[in-house]
């Protein structure tokens, strides 16, 4: 199995650190700290990769590999940013009757990541969600705010495209 | 001890209040199979295969976790058990690579006991989408085939609870739950300290030694090589087990026998070493005392420990003794002193050692030691790999004949023998230390503070004008207690001893697998080392500075305990690593 370390660079600034440790410091000692620290840490960076969760078992005293634990065991928790295109695909049953899982297929291809993971360039992320209640429009997806329906695979490049500055 | 009536499978029996059904059954001879169940640190009741029957209760409870009550009917046996055990087996099966054939615990696997035992005639019932899983091998001394699996969670306790380390656990959710690290890094890559309690309680093949045998037998066949073997104090009182022999025995000869009947060119003993690591590393500590060196000193012949401190507590490696452990110092005096009493050039000679210890084969490849030039130890083998080899030339350990180890290597004391229990070292160094400072030369005396298998032990010995605080660790957790009590001033030592493994090399990392049906009720260590005891007892030499063969490797070779020489072949260094 592959590392989970994610492939866009970190970039925490000195000042996020310090809020993180604060924070940590709020519920140090506290039964069960664990959860409202990493709700937190997330809060403050957007996501939870290795160079928090390394701050958190420092100064919380707990082993990294039971923080990683509990933010892959519930699924607010994310491992990767959020690009700055943020590409959700529908994959909710009306969606994936129309063909959605071609279209998430061809997005994976083209950006050359995973579901939840981000491009190195920190520019696009790519996710699946549930029904954003545009059925009639299935296969949906969107790009920050907006809106594409009646995808086809062969529409994505083009889409990309749009936001390749 | 309150009692309470309960019945097991129609029989009135009187249990202790507040033990577990699990328990209640066990001392009235009634078995009931577990499989995620691992006695005071992993009590979680998850994989069902321990269910029975309460008369009068809806579901199936969990026995190992589900306390009796009076006048509670439990049924064991009944049809209703054995199906849902039987299915639960299934789908564990469902998702399980089932390559037994191949698989390095075929014939002592939990699982495949139980599928046998339960009758499971089409292990493909189930058969659907697997989860994604890792074959993990970048670490030395390990691996970790997750296709094998069975989510009991027992390595993940043993590393959080017995060592506090924590380096493998539960990741991901439902379907994708996987045991693994810290964003599935290699094991190579985080701070395993590879002790190896995470392979010796898995039930199934998910966790194994990574198997060296195949060198050893290759350096077996070559002409050109000089192949000669040492054995760890405790894999005399454990190897038997491996072939169904009673916890306990000591079967020194027979494993020298089989040895030599494997083709070893000499067949010697660590126990020799263990008393060259006494006498240089009890001179160590005088002169750390006598000239205000760094105290407490810590031993250092725990590999799994040395690596646990170095990554977390890298402030302490100061204090570690620079005394390379017994192992090493075998190897480095095989190909140095041996080599040129013998005349074989130290590049044609291969030393194998058998350890209980699977960081023992981490410790083979560490930087500084290679006193020879070429390195130490070539190859650390497990006593479980041990036990394959002899079964592989088609050996049965118990009616070998008991032979003696082989002169010059093979010669030690009391004091060697007992290193491989918690104390060990501790004792044996002090039965030195005492003579040297007191100047008294009488019968080895027991110093019964120190043995036993607690966590830890402390005791002050007067011995001359010197008042010697001494305390004995075991486990990682354990060790962590005393260093936090050393950093916080709240405790002084001059010397510590500290084991990797809970228990010390007799409950080591390598040692024989025993099912928790065993483990969970009878105390390993504990009969391990009493064998121990007693073949020091038995000894004619029971202190490290009597062995004819150190002296003459001083006296001959070396010159003087902690010599310039000394040093070079004996002694070694250490590095901070990082704890992420």
């Amino acid at each position: 199995m592959a590392t989970t370390i994610s492939a866009v660079p970190f970039n925490g600034t000195k000042e996020q650190e310090q809020e993180l440790i604060e924070l940590i410091a709020a519920h140090k000692g506290q039964k069960g700290a664990l959860m409202p620290i990493l709700q937190g840490a997330q809060g403050i960076y957007g996501y939870l990769p290795i160079e928090v969760q390394k701050l958190v078992a420092q100064h919380l005293g707990v082993p990294l590999e039971e923080i990683y634990g509990v933010s892959t065991f519930y699924s607010q928790f994310t491992l990767n940013p959020k690009g700055k295109y943020k590409v959700s695909v529908c994959l909710g049953t009306a969606c994936y009757v129309k063909g959605s899982g071609d279209v998430f297929a061809k997005l994976s291809e083209c950006l050359g990541i995973e579901g939840g993971a981000c491009t190195t360039d920190g520019k696009f992320s790519l996710e699946a969600c549930r029904c954003i209640g545009a059925c009639g429009l299935a296969p949906v997806m969107t790009v920050n705010d907006d809106v594409y329906g009646r995808l086809v695979a062969d529409d994505i490049p083009g889409i990309l495209a749009k936001y390749a500055e | 001890m309150e009692m309470v009536n309960i019945e097991i499978n129609g029989m009135p029996l009187s249990v202790p209040a507040g033990s577990t059904i699990l328990e209640a059954a066990r001392m009235h001879g009634i078995e009931i199979p577990t499989l995620c169940f691992l006695k005071e640190i992993n009590e979680i009741g998850a994989c069902r295969i321990c269910v029975v029957e309460v008369v009068g209760m809806r579901n199936l409870v969990a026995a190992c976790v589900y306390p009796v009550a009076e006048g509670m009917e439990i049924l064991t046996n009944s049809k209703r058990v054995f199906a849902s055990r039987k299915t639960n087996l299934e789908l564990i099966l469902s998702t399980h690579n089932r390559s037994c054939l191949s698989c390095v615990r075929s014939g002592n696997c939990e699982l495949q006991k139980l599928c046998k035992d339960f009758r499971i005639y089409d292990e493909t019932l189930y058969d659907g989408e697997k989860p994604a899983s890792d074959y993990d091998d970048s670490a030395v001394h390990m691996v970790r085939d997750n296709s094998k699996c069975v989510l009991c969670r027992r390595c993940a306790a043993a590393c959080a609870k017995w060592q506090d380390v924590a380096i493998i656990g539960p990741n991901g959710r439902g379907f994708n739950t996987h045991i693994g690290t810290a964003f599935n890094q290699n094991l190579s890559d985080v701070a395993c300290v590879s002790c190896g309690q995470c392979i010796v309680v898995c039930p199934t093949g998910a966790l194994a030694e990574k198997d060296n045998t195949k060198d050893v037998w290759r350096a077996l066949g070559d002409p050109t090589k000089h192949v000669i073997v040492q054995t760890a104090p405790s894999i005399r009182v454990t190897l038997g087990e491996a072939f169904g022999m009673h916890i306990g025995t000591n079967v020194e000869g027979k494993m020298v026998a089989a040895l030599r009947r494997l083709g070893f060119d000499g067949v010697y003993d660590t126990d020799f070493a263990a008393d060259m690591t006494i006498v240089e590393e009890a001179n160590e500590l005088v002169e750390r005392i006598k000239n205000g060196g760094k105290l407490p000193m810590i031993t250092s012949c725990s590999p799994g420990w040395v690596k646990y401190c170095e990554h977390y507590y890298p402030e302490f490696t100061e204090n570690l003794s620079t005394c390379k452990s017994p192992q090493q110092m075998f190897g480095a005096l095989a190909k140095t002193w041996y080599a040129e009493k013998t005349g074989i050039d130290p590049k044609d000679i291969f030393v194998v050692g058998i350890m209980p210890c699977t960081a023992k084969k981490f410790e083979t490849k560490r930087e500084d030691e290679s006193a020879s030039g070429y390195p130490d130890v070539d190859v650390a083998l497990t006593t479980r790999e041990l036990a394959r080899m002899i079964e592989r030339a088609g050996m049965y350990l118990p009616k070998l004949p008991d032979e003696e180890f082989d002169a010059p290597l093979g010669t030690s004391t009391g004091a060697g023998v007992i290193f491989g229990a918690t104390g060990g070292v501790m004792e044996a160094a002090l039965r030195t230390a005492k003579e040297w400072i007191t100047g008294e030369n009488g019968e080895a005396v027991a110093f019964g503070e120190v043995r036993g298998t607690q966590g830890i032990k402390e005791a002050t010995y007067k011995i001359g004008d010197l008042e010697l605080n001494v305390c004995v660790a075991s486990g990682l957790k354990n060790a962590k207690k005393v260093l936090e009590s050393v950093k916080s001033g709240e405790k002084s030592y001059h010397f510590i001893e500290i084991m990797g493994c809970p228990g010390g090399c007799v409950n080591g990392g390598g040692q024989p697998v025993q099912p928790t049906a065993v483990r969970n009720f009878i105390d390993l260590k504990a009969r391990r080392a009493a064998a121990l005891y007693e073949n020091d007892e038995s000894k004619a030499i029971r202190k490290s500075h009597e062995n004819p063969v150190v002296k003459e490797v001083y006296e001959t070779y070396l010159g003087s305990y902690g010599s310039h020489k000394a040093h070079e072949i004996l002694h070694t260094s250490y590095k901070k690593r990082n704890r992420f």
